[in-house]
């Protein structure tokens, strides 16, 4: 049971809030010898496998850490390029980590605007009149609860399929908006939200949530 | 509870079939650029998960709903994306979408050399025991007329 992470989209599609409660770290570590049996590609300005499952590492996964230090992007934690080191004998043995890739800032931007749009097709094809644009999307690995409010923005929560009461939690989130980040005086509309007693109240409203389980009060 | 609509599409975002039940409200948009628009959707609402998601996937996106009807897809491995429009009383239309690829599409479309690959279904025997199949299931039905 958990709750991944929170965004808020403004009316215009914009991310103005974005955190990130829990990460399952799925990483796998291993020392290999030269020559290295994975094929490994350059992909959006990072190195990821492209053939060679194996011991969990699987197609797609990033390459995170050389011999301990983080890589940074193509490039290793001393500036090398990443598939230059990995493709001299004399850097072996070496140790890698692999593992799922974290979504830069930028990335969470893109994809806050790319669900804004998603939400409204969503609404437009809909078969009934009247419908709302998406509010929950399923996935096997986690459900992505959207609640759209009237002045148009946008909370959306990514948790765990298994967790409930996050309907509860999103009305929650709304009150803490307005309480925290609309009347703060120092806060403009539809501008990030940089309040600090938005931060821990939104941080306690999610521990709240996640202890409720699925038949405390929460749910 | 009730069925509002299914969409069958290849890899490549061509509609192969398209049927309707209840469907109350029409696309508003001619029927060719609203099969463009469900597939552009598809399309992006994949790579959307598969980008926002914290581990690894096995499925990928299954449904969504909205506060009117929810969408229930399988995707086969070849590309095929069967897309079935349902109210919200339908909590799970999996089977019933692996029963239409399975036991109709495969049997009745892949297995027919009269229907090329690929292409728009004909066979009217696919759309026949489609909508037999669609009439027989629990949540088939129409909607009460209160709500």
């Amino acid at each position: 049971m958990a709750i991944f992470s929170v965004y808020v989209v403004n009316k215009a599609g914009g991310l103005i809030y974005q955190l990130d409660h829990y990460a399952p770290r799925a990483d796998t570590e291993k020392t290999f010898s030269f020559p290295l049996d994975l094929v490994l590609r350059p992909h959006d300005e990072r190195v990821v496998v492209a053939f060679g499952q194996r011991d969990g590492i699987r197609v797609g996964h990033a390459v995170l850490a050389i011999n301990g230090a983080e890589v940074n992007g193509r490039f290793t934690a001393d500036g090398k390029d990443v598939l230059e080191f990995l493709g001299n004998p004399a850097n072996y043995p070496v140790s890698i980590r692999f593992g799922r890739h974290r979504l830069s800032s930028n990335e969470k931007l893109m994809l806050a605007s790319m669900f804004h749009s998603l939400f409204a097709i969503g609404s437009q094809l809909s078969p009934e009149v009247g419908s709302s644009g998406i509010e929950m999307l399923e996935t096997d690995t986690f459900k992505l609860h959207c609640f759209q409010t009237l002045t148009g923005i946008k909370f959306m929560v990514l948790a765990d399929p298994r967790q409930t009461g996050i309907d509860a939690l999103l009305r929650k989130i709304y009150e803490i908006y307005s309480d925290f980040a609309l009347k703060n005086p120092f806060y403009s509309l539809e501008m990030p939200i940089r309040c600090e007693l938005f931060d821990q109240n939104l941080k306690l409203a999610l521990e709240v949530a996640e202890k409720a389980g699925p038949f405390g009060p929460g749910s | 509870m009730t069925i509002h609509n299914l969409y069958i599409f290849e890899r490549g975002g061509r509609c192969l079939f398209y049927s309707e039940w209840h469907r109350r409200r029409g696309p508003g948009i001619p029927q060719e650029e609203e099969f463009k628009l469900m597939f552009g959707m598809l399309f992006s609402l994949r790579s959307f998960v598969a980008k926002m998601s914290p581990t690894d996937m096995r499925d990928g996106f299954v449904a969504f709903h909205t506060s009117k009807y929810r969408l229930h897809y399988l995707e086969t491995p070849s590309g095929l994306r069967l897309v079935l429009n349902t109210d919200l009383g339908v909590p799970s239309a999996r089977e019933a979408l692996q029963h239409i690829y399975g036991n109709l599409f495969v049997e009745l479309v892949v297995k027919n050399p009269l229907c090329p690959p690929r292409a728009p279904v004909q066979s009217l025997l696919f759309r026949q025991r489609l909508d037999a199949f669609v009439r027989s299931l629990p949540y088939f039905g129409p909607r009460n007329p209160q709500n």
